[in-house]
């Protein structure tokens, strides 16, 4: 167990010591930050004063390794944007991202489990069917285009919920949080759905396609011969082994959630990280761009790391197969 | 030839299934308006001269003010929706197309050279396609997209704006092609034409190139098929965004952007023509691919 922790560990260090590479290389030689900073005039003397101060004549490896240090201390530059340090700009927008992301996954697995057990038993029914058709229109919708359509029949047309940004938020230290209040709640719904439809559709046709594939196998009817109910054969014996793949999959989506929150939040206008992403491609921020990918990465290969743990410890095939 | 063709299991299974000739006649349709849009289109929503702003507004012809000659209504400035959809589609599936071919070419060489090659070579590609395969295509191709916007100065940038997206989303699809080409090629190597060819002194590029290629093309086929979807989808995203096509050459995602901030003042037909059509578009391709997929594979038939 631990030799496979410190293997998975050495792979992602490497990733994580590229994508710093990409990041710094696009800080450094992306357009001229002395140019930017010294203005119309200036001397000779002042420009390379400048350069000296700012460590530009040290070797590239030098840069690198001084750049990685201030980002592993939160210290990512500050944005040509908006004049303000990154890492501050970043962890403002953060809370909204999460609040986002998290309710989403909650709405897929929260729905879509319950709607792939039951159309993976009641296979032919009316109601399946619908649910099906429903799903194929549900994953070739593109995220923006669902956004739109809610907004049109709930904002537009019904008025029954707000189109655009967080509501009023609470502040607590360093999170602020729409959770608590009405106005917050309500904003939430629109993004929340359009963000999670993808993964709910996806993620009930997992737990479908596994169910039916359960429900053949011998072990279900053996329970059947025993006279045990549905019940206790659909959800004790069944359902819990379908969910080993359907928590790979959800672990891996967070990741997904989070690149199309890019989208969500740009529908919506919802004050997260993604807006942020955009609007600072839109004018070439690039500390800000940088800073970005590097936590993506980060988040990423923590993300990879926690599901192949998870995979390991839900597997006993695994823990078998490496001795 | 086309006897040959009509005579194949390839088409019987696809005159076998409804949902096949129906995306294909659809997908058909789709790339015939849009290929010959100049032709076909009422209207050209490029010629300042014809517009009017008296025609702004204007509702699809089935509300109570349409027109027939604007039969899914006009946008701000009295364009014709349909025709702009019209051209939007051409533009999309350019842009598509062309990344896909780019993501194509790369991914094939690539994936012959790790899979010919074998060894170190192969283990630091197969590396590189791990890692960006765990990160989604649309977040790679968003900061390719902004690190072109930030390394190019701005003029040139809008002008070659088309093949910056091409690239782009090239780049962020072309992992699957190079895994599935390194392991047909894998296959493929071990086989004896490959060893006769060797024996004799052709040198490899060539081995690979009309020996093997040959040989790994039908499942390209698919995974093209199936991400012309997925990129088609890109780059409109990336318009709606408003980091793709500029208005001067607006695309599905361009049309769907800028028809959304008449959303609120009721013109809902601006935004949610150029979306169906997009959503319609790539449903059709998809269903189209997944047919392709289950046609080509021995197994299920």
């Amino acid at each position: 167990m631990f030799a496979f922790i410190l293997s998975r560990l050495f792979q992602a260090v490497p990733v994580l010591l590229v994508v710093g590479a990409i990041a710094f290389t696009m800080f450094a030689y992306v357009g001229d930050p002395v140019t930017i900073m010294l203005g119309q005039d200036y001397t000779m003397a002042q420009r390379e004063m400048l350069v000296h101060q700012l460590g530009l004549d040290q070797p590239f490896f030098v840069q690198y390794l001084n750049y990685l240090w201030a980002a592993l201390h939160g210290n990512f530059g500050v944005s040509y944007r908006l004049a303000r340090p990154v890492g501050a700009l970043i962890l403002e927008r953060l809370p909204a991202t999460i609040e986002l992301s998290m309710t989403a996954a909650f709405l897929a697995v929260a729905v879509g489990v319950p709607l792939g057990v039951y159309t993976g038993i009641k296979r032919n029914s009316l109601g399946s069917r619908l649910i099906m058709i429903f799903s194929l229109i549900g994953v070739s919708l593109p995220t923006f285009l669902i956004g739109i359509l809610l907004i049109l029949f709930f904002a537009v047309l019904l008025g029954w919920l707000p189109s655009f940004g967080r509501g009023d938020v609470i502040r607590m230290a360093h999170w602020s949080t729409g959770f608590l209040t009405l106005s917050g709640l309500r904003s939430l719904i629109l993004p929340a759905i359009t963000l999670g439809l993808f993964q709910m559709t996806l993620i009930m046709r997992l737990v479908r396609a596994e169910m039916m594939e359960v429900l053949r196998s011998d072990y279900i009817k053996f329970a059947r011969a025993r006279g045990l109910t549905d019940r206790a054969i659909n959800f004790g014996h069944a359902l819990k082994n379908t969910l080993v793949p359907v928590i790979t999959i959800i672990g891996l989506n967070i990741g997904g959630l989070i690149a199309f929150s890019i989208v969500t939040e740009t529908v919506f206008q919802w004050p997260g990280m993604g807006l942020l992403l955009v609007q600072s491609i839109g004018v070439a921020d690039i500390p800000v761009m940088s800073a970005y990918l590097q936590l993506i990465a980060l988040l990423f290969v923590g993300i990879n790391l926690v599901v192949d743990l998870l995979y390991y410890a839900v597997d006993p095939r695994l823990r078998l197969g490496k001795r | 030839m086309l006897a040959r063709f009509f005579d194949s299991d390839f088409f019987y299974s696809f005159r076998r299934n409804p949902v096949a000739m129906v995306s294909a006649a659809v997908v058909f349709m789709i790339i015939v308006s849009a290929v010959f849009s100049p032709w076909l289109a009422p209207h050209n929503p490029f010629d300042l001269a014809s517009l009017n702003l008296l025609d702004s507004f204007k509702p699809p012809f089935f509300q109570a003010d349409g027109e027939l000659s604007y039969p899914l209504g006009t946008d701000d400035q009295g364009r014709d929706v349909l025709s702009a959809i019209m051209y939007g589609t051409r533009i999309s599936l350019t842009v598509g197309v062309l990344a896909i071919a780019f993501a194509m070419v790369v991914g094939i060489g690539l994936g012959l050279l790790a899979g010919y090659a074998g060894g170190a070579v192969d283990a630091l590609l197969m590396r590189i396609v791990d890692v960006q395969l765990s990160f989604p295509a649309i977040l790679i191709a968003l900061l390719v997209d902004g690190i072109a916007r930030a390394a190019l100065p701005r003029e040139f940038h809008d002008r070659i704006q088309l093949w910056v997206l091409v690239v782009a989303i090239g780049i962020a699809q072309w992992p699957q092609f190079a895994r599935t080409v390194r392991g047909s090629t894998m296959v493929e190597r071990g086989r004896e034409y490959v060893m006769a060819a060797r024996v004799i002194g052709i040198p490899s590029v060539r081995i690979m190139l009309s020996h093997i290629l040959p040989n790994v093309l039908g499942p390209v086929l698919v995974i093209a098929t199936l991400n012309l979807g997925l990129a088609v989808l890109s780059e409109a995203t990336l318009s709606f965004l408003g980091v793709g096509l500029p208005p001067t050459q607006p695309s599905l995602g361009t049309l769907i952007r800028i028809g959304n901030d008449f959303l609120f003042s009721g013109e809902w037909w601006v935004t949610i023509f150029p979306g169906l059509t997009l959503a319609v578009m790539v449903l059709s391709i998809n269903l189209l691919g997944d047919w392709l997929r289950d046609a080509l594979n021995p197994r299920l038939r």
